[in-house]
């Protein structure tokens, strides 16, 4: 996983605006997933942005493509975004129980007094 | 008098096949079917609108054709777009008899639309004004 290319997918708003419609409804063409972003969220942009868009998604692993008879769907990948949660925002939200102990042991461990 | 539109045509890659697609499976009527060398002058018109707007099958042999139609379908784009009443009606029966969807339909502001494959190498847009 290169978090810091997952960081750089995400710091786009239409692209999270992207996944957030692939969520909605998963396995969109191009040209489905540009009238939603136009007609739902008023966002002037191009086909030819949005394809730019689709690819920095899939080269960060945030989705993947799949032909079915001759048109290119779009489906959402979550695995990167639970990895992301798991690898590096979990442990600094959520300090897990074990540290909280040890932390706590450390404490007691001081000499009184010093 | 104004310009009118008479004729509005679609690239496909077999008359024929085009011809049973868009008059036997969407129920289009056909206008005029005159014998042009190895091809047709085919026209269809909506149901019920013998005078009204002609749908021209056309076949798709210019070299530019194919690549073009192909890249369209690829990107799920529509060659154009048809009027239903009911866009979840057609989409239910379209589907019943075997024709393939590349989009659901889909409520999306003013219209819910859907998207079909005619088997002639286009997509097509049904769209429902609400």
């Amino acid at each position: 996983m290169d978090l810091d290319r997952l960081f750089r997918a995400l710091a786009d708003p239409t692209r999270r605006r992207m996944l957030d419609e692939l969520a909605e409804r998963d396995g969109q063409t191009l040209f489905e997933l540009h009238v939603r972003l136009i007609s739902w969220h008023g966002a002037s942009l191009s086909r030819q942005a949005l394809s730019k868009h689709l690819q920095v998604l899939e080269e960060a692993g945030l989705l993947r493509t799949e032909w079915r008879w001759r048109s290119k769907h779009h489906f959402l990948e979550r695995s990167p975004l639970r990895q992301m949660w798991d690898v590096w925002m979990r442990p600094l939200a959520e300090p897990a129980e074990k540290e909280k102990v040890d932390a706590d042991q450390d404490r007691r461990d001081e000499p009184a007094g010093r | 008098m104004p310009i009118k539109i008479v004729v509005t045509s679609l690239l496909v890659d077999d008359q024929e096949k085009a011809l049973r697609f868009y008059r036997d499976m969407l129920g289009f009527e056909l206008k005029h079917d005159i014998p042009m060398g190895h091809h047709r002058w085919l026209t269809l018109t909506s149901p019920g609108e013998p005078e009204g707007v002609e749908l021209l099958l056309e076949p798709d042999e210019h070299p530019a054709a194919k690549p073009w139609k192909s890249a369209l379908v690829a990107d799920g784009i529509p060659a154009t777009s048809f009027g239903v009443e009911d866009v979840h009606a057609e989409h239910k029966r379209l589907a019943g008899l075997g024709v393939a969807f590349t989009q659901p339909p889909v409520h999306l502001g003013p219209v819910t639309t859907a998207v079909f494959d005619d088997t002639c190498g286009n997509l097509i847009q049904i769209a429902q004004r609400h």
